[in-house]
This record gives C-alpha cells, sequence and structure tokens, in this order.
C-alpha cells in the first residue's frame, strides 16, 4: 500500500520498460538531429548499419561490448552490496599496469595461451589493489567510497602519466605508451566465431576477451546468486541493519567487494591492451569506466542485463562513429549526447514511464481478474 | 444544515494491481467520534489519505456538510474544514510550540503582528479544549504526548471542524492515551467531529459512538459503539471469530538461563539509554518487560543480542558470558542457543527485497546443512522454507515471492519460523504483534507460549501492555532505561501505567 508503483510481471520490468525508455531516449536524440539541420531517419540508418551492417562492423561493436561488460560487472557487483563505485576508471587503467608488466616481461618467449592467464592474474591483482584502499578507508575510517574512488580516478590518471613518460617509456621514443609487444602478447582475434554466421571480421579487433567476459558475466552471477559470500554481501547492500543482525562483517564484506569490483575493472585493461594495441598508450580506458556505470544501471545490475547493454553500448560507440564520418555536421560531441541521453532515460528517468506502464497493467488486470476469482471460488 | 458532516459514497482507489479501496462509501455524522478499524493493510489510510488530499480517489464522491467537494492537495482539505493528526508527527524539532502551529499559517511576510495574533488564539484553544501546553517550549524538549497536542492544537488553529487523528495512541503512555480520550470529548462537546483510526478494539469501545470496521479494502460494517461487542468488531475485522484471551498454565520456572547484571548501554550520541539494568531469566518462563516506546528496551534487546555494544555488565547464557562489551558476535550467540526475533522486523529481521526462503536462512546462513562448500545449497533452503511455510501456515505459500509482498502477520511468521525452529535455549522477542492482523496474533501468542511449556527461556518486550499481562509470568517495567519495578502479571493496568510513566518509582523515592 505504501508502494504506489504496481508490481509488474518479470517481462515487463525487464524487457518492456528499459525498451520503452530507449525508444524515448532514441527519440529525443533524433530530435537533437532534426535541430542540426540533419535527417534523424539517415542518422539512424548509419547507427544501425555502422554497428552490425558489416561483419567488420560487428566486429567492433562487439570489441567495445567486451570493455563495457567487464566495468559494467564491476559496478553491479559493488552495487549489490551496496556500494556505488565510481572507480572503475581508475582501476581499470592501474588494471593496466598488471598487464603491460606480464607482456613486457614474458611476451618474447612463452606463447599467448600462457601469457594470457598471466596477464589475467596481474590485471585483476592491480584493479582489485587500487580499490582496496578506498574500500579499507570506508571500512575502517567510514570515508565515504564515491567521494575517495573519484579521487583514486585522479591518482591513477596522475600515475599513469609518469609512468608512461618515465618509467615504461622505451628509451629515445616520443609517445607516451610501452613498447610493441612480441607474438606473446597479442590475443587472438575470434574471426572463425564471426565465420560460423557467415561474417567477415576484416580489421576489428574483437579477440578472444570476450569470451572471458562472458566467463565473468556467468561467475558473477553464480558469486552473487548461488554463493555464502553472495549472501551475505546483498543481505549487506539491502540492509545494513539486519546484516548485523545476521551476524555478519561489514568490514570484511566491503574490503572482499570492492577488491572484486576493482578486479574485474582491471581485466578490462586485456581488451584494448593486448587485444587491439599491443601496448600500452596513455589514456587507454577511454571512460569506459563511466560508461559502465550506465551498462549496470540498464542492465539491473545482473549479468544478463548486462551482455546486452554494454552491447547497445558497443552499438552506440560504434555506430556513433559511423554517423560522425557518414554525416559530417554531426560532430564526435553530438554521439556523446545521444549516449548522454540514452543514459539519462535508461538510468536516471528510468521510473519515468513506469506508473503509466503499471496503471495499463492495472487496467489490464482488473478487467481479466474477476473470471479469475470466479474460478477460483 | 443537515447533521452529516462527511459523506463518502463509492469511492475507489487502486495502486497498480493492488486495489486498496473498494467501493466505500462511509457516513459520519455531525458532533460524534466515528471509529475506523480494520488489520493492518486493510486500507484505512489510504481512505483517510484520499479524504485529506494526499490521494485521488480513482473514482467516488466526497461531500462536506452536504456539498460535494474535490479534495486535490492537503491544503484544500485545510479549506474544507479537515484537519489530521499523523501516526508520525508532522513538527519542526527545534520550533516552539507557538512556531510549529502558525508554519504555513503565517498570514503575512513579517511575523510580529502574526505572531501575537496566534498567541491570543492560542490561549483561546488552550482555554477552550484543556489543550495546556507551553507556547515558548521547544518541541523537541516536550513528551510525546505534548507533541501530539501541539499537532491537534495545529489543526484546530485551522479551524478544523473535522480531527482525523491516524493511530494516535500507538506512541501514548495509558495515562496520556487517557488524557487525549479525554480532550477528544471536550472537542466532541463543541461540536467538532472526529475520526479515530486504530486497530486497537478497546480504545474504540471506550470513547467512540460510531465505529465502522474494514476489511480488505471493503468497509464491511458500520455500528453504533453501544449496540456491539469487542467479540463481534473482532469477528468483523478478520471475517472469523477470534480467540482474544490466551489460554496458558502454571509456569514452571527452572534453572537460569540467561543472567543480566548491571547492564549500561549508551547510544551513539553517548546518551545512557539502559541504566545499570539487572534481571534473571529461567528456563520454562516468560519474562514480560513493559514499558513506552524508547524506555531503553531496544537497546536492552539489542545489546544482549550482540547487535549492539555495551559500556559495561555482564550477561550469562546458560552460565557463560557473553561479550557484550566487546566483541559479541551475533551468529556466535545463535549457535550457542539464543535467539532473537528483532524489534524491527523490515529493517533487522528481514530483508524485504530476498525471496522467503533467502529470508528463512538469515544469521544461520553458514550452517552447513545450507551448504555445499561456498555455494548455497538452493534444494535444501527450498526444502526448508517449504517445511516452515507449512508448519507456520505462512501465506501465500511460495518461498519464491519476494518478502516484501507478504503482509505484516506472515512476514512476523517467517521471522518467527526461522528463530524458533531452531529450538533455541533462550528466545528474545521484541514486539512479536506489531503491524500484525489478530489472526496471526493469536497464532503468534500460542506459539510463545508452547515455546515456555518446553522449558525455554522467553524474555518479551512489548509496547501493547495488554499483550504483556497476558503473556508474561513476570513483568519487568523499564522507564529511562531503569528497571523501576517487578510485578505480577495479575497487576492492574493502573498500576503498571504509572509505573510506566516513572510515577511509582518517584513517589517510592520520596518515601
Amino acid at each position: 500500500m505504501s508502494n504506489p508503483y504496481a508490481k509488474l510481471p518479470a517481462w515487463a520490468e525487464y524487457g518492456l520498460i528499459p525498451l520503452v525508455n530507449l525508444v524515448v531516449a532514441f527519440l529525443v536524440a533524433g530530435l537533437v538531429v532534426l535541430l542540426v539541420g540533419e535527417n534523424p531517419l539517415e542518422a539512424a540508418y548509419h547507427m544501425v548499419n555502422g554497428a552490425f551492417g558489416r561483419g567488420e562492423y560487428i566486429g567492433f561493436t562487439l570489441y567495445y561490448a567486451t570493455t563495457f561488460i567487464f566495468t559494467g560487472l564491476s559496478v553491479a557487483v559493488a552495487f549489490h552490496a551496496g556500494l556505488f563505485n565510481i572507480g572503475s576508471e581508475g582501476q581499470a587503467y592501474i588494471g593496466g599496469i598488471g598487464v603491460a608488466l606480464v607482456c613486457l616481461w614474458f611476451d618474447a618467449t612463452m606463447p599467448w595461451f600462457i601469457v594470457f592467464p598471466l596477464a589475467i592474474v596481474g590485471s585483476a591483482l592491480f584493479g582489485a589493489l587500487w580499490a582496496f584502499l578506498p574500500g579499507w578507508l570506508q571500512a575502517k575510517r567510514g570515508s565515504h567510497i564515491v567521494i575517495t574512488t573519484i579521487m583514486f580516478n585522479f591518482i591513477a590518471s596522475s600515475l599513469m602519466v609518469y609512468l608512461l613518460t618515465r618509467v615504461l617509456k622505451p628509451l629515445g621514443s616520443m609517445a607516451p605508451q610501452t613498447r610493441t609487444f612480441e607474438a606473446g602478447g597479442q590475443l587472438p582475434k575470434l574471426d572463425w566465431l564471426l565465420s560460423i554466421f557467415g561474417l567477415d571480421i576484416g580489421n576489428a579487433p574483437f579477440n578472444v576477451s570476450f569470451l572471458l567476459a562472458l566467463l565473468a558475466a556467468f561467475a558473477v552471477w553464480a558469486l552473487i546468486w548461488r554463493t555464502r559470500f553472495g549472501y551475505e554481501m546483498r543481505t549487506m547492500g539491502h540492509s545494513p541493519s539486519a546484516g548485523r543482525y545476521a551476524g555478519i562483517s561489514e568490514t570484511r564484506i566491503i574490503i572482499i567487494v570492492m577488491m572484486i569490483s576493482g578486479g574485474l575493472a582491471g581485466m578490462m585493461a586485456l581488451n584494448p591492451i593486448m587485444g587491439e594495441q599491443f601496448r600500452m598508450q596513455l589514456d587507454f580506458v577511454q571512460g569506459a569506466g563511466f560508461v559502465g556505470i550506465a551498462v549496470a544501471l540498464m542492465g539491473r545490475s545482473h549479468p544478463a542485463g548486462i551482455i546486452p547493454a554494454a552491447i547497445l553500448f558497443g552499438m552506440l560507440y560504434q555506430g556513433g562513429a559511423e554517423i560522425a564520418f557518414e554525416m559530417p555536421s554531426i560532430s564526435r560531441d553530438m554521439i556523446v549526447i545521444i549516449q548522454g541521453l540514452v543514459i539519462l532515460f535508461a538510468g536516471a528517468l528510468e521510473n519515468m514511464f513506469r506508473p503509466a506502464i503499471g496503471r495499463a497493467f492495472a487496467g489490464l488486470g482488473r478487467r481479466s481478474a474477476p473470471a479469475v476469482q470466479t474460478g477460483g471460488a | 444544515m443537515s447533521d452529516i458532516a462527511i459523506e463518502l459514497r463509492g469511492i475507489d482507489k487502486s495502486f497498480g494491481l493492488v486495489h486498496a479501496n473498494k467501493n466505500i462509501d462511509l457516513t459520519v455524522r455531525k458532533g460524534t467520534i466515528h471509529g475506523i478499524i480494520g488489520e493492518n493493510g486493510a486500507g484505512k489510510s489510504t481512505l483517510m489519505s484520499i479524504l485529506y488530499g494526499f490521494y485521488q480517489a480513482d473514482r467516488g464522491d466526497i461531500l462536506i456538510d452536504g456539498k460535494k467537494v474535490t479534495i486535490k492537495d492537503p491544503n484544500a482539505a485545510i479549506a474544507s474544514g479537515i484537519g489530521m493528526v499523523h501516526q508520525h508527527f508532522m513538527l519542526v524539532e527545534n520550533f516552539t510550540v507557538l512556531e510549529n502551529v502558525m508554519l504555513g499559517a503565517e498570514g503575512s511576510q513579517v511575523l510580529n503582528a502574526s505572531i501575537s495574533r496566534a498567541r491570543l488564539e492560542l490561549k483561546r484553544l488552550e482555554h477552550e479544549y484543556a489543550l495546556e501546553v507551553n507556547p515558548d517550549a521547544l518541541i523537541e524538549e516536550l513528551p510525546v504526548g505534548l507533541q501530539q497536542r501541539v499537532e491537534i492544537l495545529k489543526a484546530l488553529y485551522r479551524k478544523a471542524d473535522i480531527l482525523i487523528l491516524d493511530e494516535p495512541t500507538g506512541v501514548l503512555t495509558p495515562p496520556e492515551a487517557d488524557h487525549l480520550f479525554r480532550i477528544l470529548g471536550q472537542l466532541k462537546e463543541q461540536g467538532k467531529t472526529v475520526i479515530f483510526i486504530t486497530h486497537k478494539l478497546r480504545e474504540i469501545m471506550a470513547i467512540t459512538d460510531e465505529v465502522s470496521v474494514m476489511r480488505r479494502g471493503e468497509m464491511v460494517a458500520t455500528r453504533k459503539t453501544k449496540e456491539t461487542s469487542v467479540e463481534e468488531l473482532a469477528e468483523l475485522m478478520v471475517g472469523r471469530r477470534v480467540l482474544l484471551r490466551v489460554d496458558k498454565g502454571e509456569a514452571h520456572p527452572g534453572e537460569v538461563k540467561l543472567a543480566v547484571e548491571g547492564l549500561t548501554v549508551r547510544d551513539s550520541r553517548g546518551v545512557t539509554m539502559v541504566d545499570n539494568v539487572s534481571f534473571n531469566l529461567r528456563a520454562g518462563e516468560i519474562v514480560g518487560i513493559a514499558g513506552v516506546a524508547g524506555n531503553g528496551q531496544s537497546e536492552l534487546l539489542e545489546a544482549i543480542s550482540g547487535i549492539r555494544k555495551a559500556v559495561s555488565g555482564k550477561v550469562l547464557l546458560g552460565g557463560a558470558a557473553i561479550d557484550v562489551t566487546g566483541h559479541a558476535d551475533p551468529a556466535e550467540l545463535r549457535e550457542r542457543g539464543l535467539a532473537h526475533v528483532p524489534e524491527d522486523r523490515h529493517h533487522v529481521g528481514l530483508v524485504l527485497k530476498f525471496e522467503e526462503s533467502e529470508n528463512g536462512i538469515l544469521g544461520y546462513h553458514r550452517d552447513k546443512r545450507y551448504l555445499n562448500g561456498a555455494f548455497l545449497d538452493m534444494k535444501a533452503i527450498k526444502a526448508d522454507a517449504e517445511e516452515k511455510i507449512r508448519k507456520y501456515d505462512i501465506r501465500p505459500p511460495n518461498p519464491r515471492l519476494k518478502t516484501a509482498n507478504f503482509s505484516g502477520g506472515n512476514q512476523q511468521k517467517i521471522v518467527l519460523a526461522r528463530e524458533m525452529e531452531r529450538n533455541p535455549e533462550v528466545l528474545i522477542i521484541g514486539q512479536p504483534t506489531r503491524g500484525v492482523d489478530v489472526g496471526a496474533i493469536e497464532f503468534i501468542h500460542k506459539r510463545i507460549i508452547e515455546m515456555r511449556d518446553q522449558g525455554k527461556a522467553v524474555l518479551l518486550v512489548s509496547v501493547e501492555l495488554d499483550e504483556i499481562r497476558a503473556l508474561s509470568d513476570r513483568i519487568l517495567v523499564m522507564f529511562a532505561g531503569r528497571i523501576v519495578g517487578e510485578r505480577e502479571p495479575d497487576a492492574t493496568e493502573g498500576e503498571l501505567g504509572l509505573l510506566m510513566a516513572g510515577i511509582e518509582e518517584n513517589r517510592e523515592a520520596a518515601e
């Protein structure tokens, strides 16, 4: 009675509402395109075609999606424990150090399938360590995780500038990046996966870390809903007072969850570093950590929602680049506006259409309810 | 003018799929006290919120003094002469009484003139209705009973002719409640109309002229109070006959199971909430702790169950100490046979967003029987939940349903089933029937007595004096953090009421 929102069937909750939000976001984005004097239908065509029109485009879309799955999972895990980790960006950035160190050491002597597992451990370890400090500060000192993780993003950024201009840069090079890895530091592409569907991957950097992302999504699901630790962390996330009553240590949960979250964010670094550029460049994360927040929101913090949400954002990135290329009066910034609108409607305003949809369902329910009742009596 | 103050015709209101009010008709006569009674979730509060303009009805008409009105917000309700005293007071704590009464009805940008006008008006109201309260006192310094009076003054200051009181006695001591009833009588004599919402049958019988009963969103009956009985009203509320008295035999107290010695607890602000409390709890007895909410009962329970750290004192569970001043672990205490049904099931005893079966293991989730290594044993958890659902008649019988979608009574049964089925040595229960419907109260009381008869030690805290008197074998009264008296369960309500208000204690001290 105190809840003004009606309970909706699962398919409406997880399917219809996100879809309506998305459609509205695209309609508003269409208006923006119209305002610049371009044809929104043409833009929509380039968006969809640019993301899915060819095997190569699909490869790019899935390459971006891989990155967003990792950061989306990172944010979602913390969400379930009631923690808002805004630091996935920095954790992914620092995770890159783990990847780079492993590759720089072993790329010439080991094959990729040995370097890759080591790099996974390295990236997760560095990301987890970067998240450990804000977690520890929150658990022991009560410093708010939102504030500290934002600060740690800046620290990470400065640290990486230092490392990439002084320490990890090869002598004589002008670019703030590591040397290019040998074959052992390069992940194979998933061209065979696309060719099953008769698609040609072309130049797209779609690589095996996509499979790792799917594996991570399954592992996160099992962790949250099927383990004792997941149970404890959800208890804490929904109700800290119930957690204390159940004898769950808040300190322990916060620190471990932040490290898992940071580890997932760190693993994102594998995709661009070992999968595309074969070296660590300055600013390789490019805001993926923040996109992860939108992905987690839109995917309802559930891996089964995060994967499609990540693909959607991959489409926005890849298709958006195509629009900018095909329609010169729509700049890269316009694409950011469209992405912002999706985040706004799918994330921040996700409850906007819920009352109306709830009423519609109530109307349907009332019409069919009497029949059910007489049947029951 | 007619003698009808309010008439509701065919009021209908749904929240999504929840049909909160179904075609409600209600007639309230002028100058009467009209009771509205019903279980939690029967739709009483929704109906009153519609009358006060918080919600709009989907269908139906509201007539005030025979004229059809549209109440689109609380301002419109006030303009129509309706005032509301909320269950949770809407007062600014660090304003004075006068400032609170004026708030929203200042009349001008510069306050001087309106302050003196308000002061005069307040004097008149106090005089007319015997509502004495110092207009310059700060709200936060007033006891709850007086704060409620300020709420009533606020409504009268806005020229309310119809006063709605939503569960007004929940926070009051028996003497304060009696005083409130006198004030309401006074208001009635002056020609005001009072709508009194409660789930306590005794209060309905004590002060109302007419009573309307709601059940599951419907208005099932309206009776003249003189012509009805507690039994009939209870039956109308629940829809079947209910046993209001608790049948229990002699207690056979055994050895001491829980010993509390000199326990002192402070809250986060450093205020002493439990002050040097000592008592023993034996096997096979129910000890009730009576007291007005906020006198340290909650903190006492939390300290014993290891949720809150005590400053000093000792607690022995089955002869062995609990580290109440250090790191008492609630999980470890559970293993040692202490079960705890917390006062606040919504935030402490349950995770409302969890499925029923998930709440069935809260606090016991480390138990091997629910685990496969680090993984949850989903089958075992489900089987366990199904068994408890059957044994405690939890409805609907669906272990996968979200806990928030169960009624208050069934939620409480989920907690009770979890804590009682562990066969604990000591059971501590806070507010076992708060927000629980009459049908479930009967069941819960029976279970608690069964636990006692099986030789368990039960510590019961409740603000419902009737409940304490019906269940306890001994009654301890708490006031301002201390135990101010111990009485037998046959002590009169008046005697306990004085103790609860801290009056007896002063007299003893003076002698």
